[in-house]
């Protein structure tokens, strides 16, 4: 039996998306497949590779496993990659990881970056130790995550208001 | 650019209508200080709209009216099919269509030599997870649910799970094609006088060792999405690595439905590929076929669990290496025999096969080497090429090897290979043709980095350090069919607006081979990257790459993209020196302007340039093509291994063992990569440092399970229980990039894909014996096995972990061929005989005719 | 994509309607808490509840009550992440602290919860697998089958305890409470618990847990110890909760639960007999090998089998060094934030 739908409304990135859902359907699929958010990806629906994290009222989690249904209506806040630039202005978390590759095939980057946005908002002035940890979620298959833990560095030090400017040894190796 | 192409510019031929680019043609001897694109760390020109969530991968399409596909997949690892019956299925409401192998009887698989796979397994299924029946519905629960009403009825046959009981059920066959029994291939190969080698030799000794299988895992899992265009064209967009493959796929199997001009292949980025999506697969050719069949689009995404059923990973092998050397290491023979479980299909496993064979004599010298590898075919997920393809096991087997023979010759392992390097621009025993060749200076870096000479054997117990090398090739001399056509081609089109755009077939898989074409075209124009338009992967659109495998792409489509934009820019020369009023050595090409060299305020911009050009000779186009230099092996089987250059690696690994546990963490890592020359750093230490992020993977964690004692089920098909590095295991990694050019590649660039991952599991093995003093000759080294070796040692028995044994097979008579030093040709001796008699032959009839 | 199966979910506000809906539709219907654990087994097809009752709108499961001084009342939906992260957890209850943070992932930590950590599914990886590659193995005892693949011949399921707060708390003496339609009932957490791998839980299936109490602070010291192949995502394939309490140097009591090897966190009844009543000094020789003497009888009750991640032989012989690296933090007060 193909499978039916319900009204709903849901706040993503401060817009109301209203639309009709499978209502056992997680939010992973909502997004994608009813609000055409596909920049949230999958890579195993189980909550085992973090590709799926959005944050849910600030707290980066994983859409696979939150039915939709429970982050209904006005009272829930959804942002997703999609919000996290400012127009056409780059959050200084993706310029770097535009700036060193910390995105190469990109299909983890965005469950990356809400991972890291959360953390940065907690915690301006990250240690290596405490970005690895707050990354502790998230597989990326491609970096090796040093690109990516460089990348946090950076984009929190300028979010502190400090020169951020990759090293000569980040982007053309040590000589 | 300025004074680069002046010299060449007037001997050059007919810009538009010379042949492919051959090997040394366009080798640059600029200095990269007059580069003004090419070594610099430019962003990927697609790096924002992956840092965006922009980027639409195959699963982010979507079409209306589109149906979603579900396979159903064998249960059962051996069995040949009774009946299938679907008609439960079918009669589902929001079921549109159901196929089963009946209806696609025509074969497919990359290689040539191994076309046997079906879109769905139509009498016969191989392993759990071969495909028997598709399913498309309105939605992909109804496809799912669909699935579980079809009935198959299966007669049930053993399953064969290891290279054991491969070789000793051959009556159990899981093919009917092959070397007999369940060996798809055998080969035995004989370069020089392995006797003579040994007899001469200082010290001997032999080794087994394992390598398990382990698989790429992209992020993302594979989707394709099948459509017909208004006019009854089929447009297949999928996330693969070789579009052209998939082509050439579709229109074997698709044969009796339309023809190959018919079907459009469009590869989506790729969320990762690592060599996991390079084979043409069922799903692929199952949703195109339901497309047809219902008139609609259909998109099929693959589970995690169905990804590693699709697998094409890691071969494990089974390795026995005897090696002779000299008193200071020099390798005077080399005896290596090698078992590969190839899973249930061919697919890459004839490459993949003479890949564990074909690199040891390029890393070191080897001056006499057999080589004897076997596939066999097992009831497990087909396994093909991963970044290194068939060279990590021998590798890491050789370096172990290495490692022990220092420490019985009580030579450090770094200076004996320092001792041991092959010399740039020779001949290898095997006929391999060495270009530039930077391994030494990358031994140097680590070494130095690293304190390896003064840290090796002095360590506290529990912490060590190991060092191992490697060389890889940048892309395969031959295609995966035979012709003659180019490998990689490239168009470009000027227009007035001062565009340009680059097409070319390849594929972006993460690894920025979207961004080379725009760096080298970048480059030669005088632009900024950004300032192109690259259009990639669109079998309709674009000349044909062969793909993004084999670390091929920046060599070929460099090479092929460098040929196209000069061929354009030499043909506006003409026009702007006359518009100017200057020689046509003068105009240059720099900072978006065409100007006078002599008189640099005298020019235009780029697209008043273009204009010009275009005024005098009509809309602006030009072509590109490479193909590599013809091998020097010309030996049945010395296809495999020739390159246009190969990289060299080297890394030392620092370990951590708790000595009561086997526990051991990576505490850092140092790699030096010979890349030629990195025409983006920042991309290539992308590269290094993702390959040594899998190697360390390999090394200690990662392995394809199966339980052969449970109907032969993959143990861990999920993201959880197949263990790859996280955040956590991350070790700091120094990178050095030793630029050594080499004359065929684009500014003497090789490769960086694949190189870099292969040292790493050797690295990590020796590093673990400087800590506790145990070999573990197996692949993954976990800590169960570094406890298992720890306690023989501590029972005084052999602190080793590792094979004993390997199949007992017959081996047909080696193919003999000798080696350059002496005297060969290249082909085998029992060819050069034959040559030799046709000679004689044809000179005395010449002379009859003469005396005549 | 792996989607769930169809459903009706149910949104009850207080835990009287939770216990009301739940007893209204029987088997049939299942709580979710952070849905971690429930939702992964339903797009497995292990579990397909046709009822699903969410307990995040019930506010007062949210809560935190009392004090280290009296003890602290924890509400089951209080987030792993808030042990993890709370000061007066980190201060005054650091092993909880610890157990907390070695579960799964910050994400995971997000959204699950100490309930659903407590009442955690037991795993195997026969059973932690799709509808389709089940049927390839003809199913198994804990679901749609008949035989325990991991020991064919066994007439029970091996499923395993996985849970990382188990056998820490169970050692800590900590009490839960549960609310069922006949009223509220308050056990010793290992009361919870029974060796089978199905039936792993007393807890009936009306009832809800409500309430996790943690004992006041005092001359006791607690800590978890994992072992696990990563440090992150991974469940545990051996977890020793330790608890001492003592009198200056002496022991004057001890408890040690070992999780991960087998359908329950076992207590180690001999292992703790050895200890109690001795004196305790950190660094001595005889209390290494008494601390040693307690790891080697620890490990007897447990029964590791070949169902979870690493080699069941070397996991058997990590449970002594576990063990006694466990006792050995306790003496010392420190909580390794390592293996």
């Amino acid at each position: 039996m193909p499978v039916s739908k319900v009204f709903g409304a849901f706040v993503v990135n401060g817009e109301r998306h209203e639309v009709a859902y499978p209502p056992h359907h997680t939010l992973l699929e909502v997004l994608r497949e009813e609000c055409d958010l596909t920049g949230t990806k999958h890579g195993c629906e189980l909550g085992e590779c973090g590709a799926c994290t959005v944050r849910i009222d600030g707290k980066p989690v994983l859409s696979c496993l939150v039915l939709a249904q429970e982050v209904e209506g006005s009272d829930h806040r959804i942002d997703t990659i999609e919000g996290l630039q400012n127009g056409p202005d780059l959050h200084p978390l993706q310029d770097f990881f535009a700036e060193l590759g910390a995105s190469q095939c990109g299909y983890c980057s965005a469950g990356f970056l809400m991972s890291a946005s959360e953390l940065l908002e907690q915690n301006a002035n990250p240690t290596r130790q405490e970005i690895k940890e707050a990354l502790a979620g998230n597989i990326c298959r491609c970096t090796g995550y040093i690109k990516i833990f460089e990348a946090v560095e950076l984009a929190a030090a300028r979010l502190r208001g400090e020169d951020a400017e990759p090293t000569k040894e980040m982007l053309h190796g040590r000589d | 650019m300025a004074g680069t192409d002046q010299d060449s510019t007037p001997d050059q031929p007919d810009p538009l209508l010379s042949g492919p680019a051959e090997c040394g043609k366009h080798h640059h001897d600029a200095d990269s200080a007059e580069l003004r694109v090419i070594g610099k760390a430019w962003r990927k020109i697609d790096a924002r709209s992956r840092a965006t969530g922009q980027t639409k991968y195959a699963d982010d399409l979507s079409l209306p009216r589109m149906l979603h596909m579900k396979l159903l997949r064998s249960t059962v690892a051996h069995a040949n099919i009774k009946s299938i019956d679907t008609s439960k299925a079918e009669a589902m409401d929001g079921v549109i269509a159901v196929s089963t192998g009946a209806e696609l009887p025509h074969t497919f698989g990359i290689l040539p030599v191994s076309q046997d796979e079906h879109a769905l397994c139509p009498d016969k299924v191989r392993f759990i997870g071969d495909p028997v029946a598709a399913v498309a519905a309105v939605d992909e629960e109804t496809a799912w649910e669909a699935c579980r009403k079809i009935e198959v009825e299966y007669e049930k046959l053993d399953p064969v799970t290891s290279v054991f009981e491969a070789a000793n059920s051959p009556e159990n066959r899981i093919h009917d094609y092959g070397r007999g029994g369940n060996l798809h291939r055998q080969e035995n190969l004989e370069f020089g006088d392995l006797k003579a080698g040994f007899d001469e030799a200082d010290h001997v000794r032999e080794d087994m060792f394992f390598f398990e299988g382990n698989t790429h895992l992209p992020m993302e899992e594979h989707a394709t999405l099948a459509f017909s265009d208004p006019d009854g064209k089929l447009c297949v967009m999928s996330s693969t690595q070789t579009p052209h493959y998939l082509h050439k796929a579709l229109a074997k199997v698709l044969q009796d439905h339309l023809p190959a001009h018919k079907i459009r292949v469009i590869a989506c980025p790729n969320g990762g590929g690592f060599g996991g999506k390079s084979d043409p697969f069922n799903h692929e050719i199952a949703a195109a076929w339901l497309s047809m069949k219902t008139g609609r689009p259909v998109k099929v995404c693959l589970t995690r669990e169905e990804v590693f059923y699709t697998h094409r990973g890691r071969h494990p092998v089974l390795m026995k290496s005897k090696m002779a050397v000299s008193k200071t290491g020099r390798i005077k023979s080399l005896d290596f025999e090698s078992h590969l479980d190839g899973g249930s299909y061919g697919s890459y496993g004839t490459a993949s096969t003479f890949y564990t064979g074909a690199l040891q004599c390029v890393t070191y010298p080897v001056e006499n080497y057999h080589f004897r590898g076997a596939r066999w075919f097992t009831n497990k997920a087909p396994c093909g090429p991963k970044r290194g393809h068939g060279t990590p096991q021998p590798r890491f087997a050789l370096e172990c090897q290495l490692d022990k023979v220092a420490v019985d010759l009580g030579i450090n392992p770094a200076t004996l290979r320092k001792n041991n390097l092959t010399e740039a621009f020779s001949l290898t025993a095997n006929w391999m043709r060495i270009g530039s060749m930077g391994l030494g200076e990358c031994i140097d870096k680590v070494v130095e980095g690293s304190g390896f000479m003064e840290k090796w054997g002095n360590l506290p117990e529990g912490k060590g350090i190991g060092l191992a090398c490697s060389s890889y090739l940048s892309g395969a001399g031959l295609p995966i069919y035979w012709n003659a056509m180019p490998h990689s081609g490239v168009q470009l089109k000027l227009d007035r607006s001062g565009l340009v755009t680059v097409f070319c077939g390849s594929t972006d898989i993460g690894q920025g081979s979207n961004s080379i074409l725009a760096y080298i075209v970048a480059e030669v124009f005088g632009l900024e990257p950004q300032d192109l338009r690259v259009v990639t992967s669109d079998t309709d659109l674009t000349p044909v790459d062969l793909g993004s495998y084999s670390s091929r792409v920046t060599v070929m489509t460099g090479n092929a993209a460098l040929q196209a934009a000069e061929r354009a820019r030499d043909a506006m020369v003409g026009p702007i020196a006359k518009k100017l009023e200057i020689p046509k050595n003068q105009v240059t090409f720099a900072g978006g302007r065409v100007f006078d060299s002599a008189n640099p305020e005298t020019g235009m911009s780029f697209a008043d340039a273009v204009a010009i050009a275009e005024a005098k000779l009509g809309t602006i186009g030009t072509t590109g093509s490479y193909r590599p230099p013809r091998a020097a092996a010309r030996y049945k089987g010395g296809g495999v291994g020739p390159s246009p250059s190969y990289s060299y690696t080297a890394v030392v690994v620092e370990v951590d063992v708790d000595p009561e546990t086997g526990i051991y963490t990576v505490d850092k890592l140092w790699c030096a990569h010979d890349v030629g020359r990195a025409l983006n750093p920042a991309l290539v230490i992308g590269q290094v440092e993702g390959g040594l992020y899998m190697g360390l993977g390999e090394a200690m964690m990662e392995e394809m399970a199966y339980r052969g004692n449970r109907f032969g089920v993959h143990k861990i098909p999920s993201m959880l229980e197949y263990k790859q590095p996280t955040s956590m295991d991350m070790p700091e990694i120094v990178t050095y990039l030793v630029e050594d050019p080499d004359p065929n590649g684009p500014f003497g660039a090789k490769e960086a894909g694949q190189g870099p991952l292969n040292p790493v599991m050797p690295g990590v093995a020796n590093a673990v014996y400087d800590a506790v003093g145990v070999r573990v000759d197996e692949v993954p080294v976990t800590p169960e096995k570094v406890f298992d070796a720890m306690q023989k040692k501590a029972k005084g028995k052999d602190g080793r972990y590792g094979p004993t044994k390997l199949p007992n097979i017959e081996w047909p008579d080696s193919r003999k061929v000798r080696t350059p030093w002496q005297g060969g040709t290249g082909y085998d001796i029992e060819r050069e005989e034959q040559m030799k008699k046709e000679k004689e032959a044809a000179a005395a009839s010449s002379n009859q005719e003469g005396n005549a | 994509m792996l989607r769930l199966p169809e459903f009706t979910l149910h949104r009850p506000k207080s835990v009287r309607d939770a216990v009301a809906i739940m007893s209204e539709h029987g088997a049939l219907a299942r709580f979710v808490a952070g849905g971690t654990d429930l939702y992964p087994n339903m797009k497995r097809r292990v579990q397909q509840p046709m009822q699903v009752i969410s307990l995040q709108n019930v506010s007062e499961l949210h809560e935190v009550s009392g004090s280290p001084e009296t003890g602290l009342d924890v509400g089951a939906m209080v987030t792993l992440r808030h042990l993890e992260t709370d000061p007066v957890v980190a201060e005054h209850y650091p092993g909880v602290q610890h157990a907390a943070e070695v579960i799964s992932t910050p994400l995971l930590r997000n959204m699950g919860t100490i309930g659903g950590n407590l009442l955690l599914d037991t795993r195997c990886n026969y059973y932690d697998q799709s509808f389709e590659w089940r049927e390839g193995v003809n199913f198994c005892m804990k679901c749609d089958g008949d035989t325990c693949w991991v020991a064919p011949s066994s007439p029970r399921c091996w499923a395993v305890q996985s849970s990382d707060s188990v056998p820490l708390l169970a050692a800590m003496g900590v009490e839960v409470t549960l609310v069922g339609p006949e009223g509220e009932r308050r056990i010793p957490l290992p009361q919870l618990y029974q060796d089978d791998g199905i039936d792993y839980t007393t807890k009936k299936h009306e009832e809800l847990l409500t309430k996790v109490h943690l004992p006041a602070v005092g001359n006791w010291r607690a800590t978890y110890k994992k072992l696990r192949r990563r440090d992150t995502f991974d469940f545990p394939v051996l977890g020793v909760g330790a608890c001492l309490w003592f009198d200056g140097d002496l022991c004057e009591k001890a408890e040690i639960y070992i999780g991960g090897a087998g359908s329950w966190a076992m207590r180690a009844q001999e292992a703790c007999e050895l200890l109690e009543g001795k004196p305790l000094k950190d660094g001595e020789p005889a209390t290494r090998e008494l601390l040693e003497a307690a790891g080697l009888t620890a490990f007897k009750p447990t029964r590791t089998m070949d169902n979870t991640d690493h080699e069941v032989a070397w996991r058997k012989k990590m449970a002594p060094i576990f063990v006694r690296r466990a006792l050995e933090e306790c003496l010392r007060g420190e909580v390794a934030t390592t293996r």
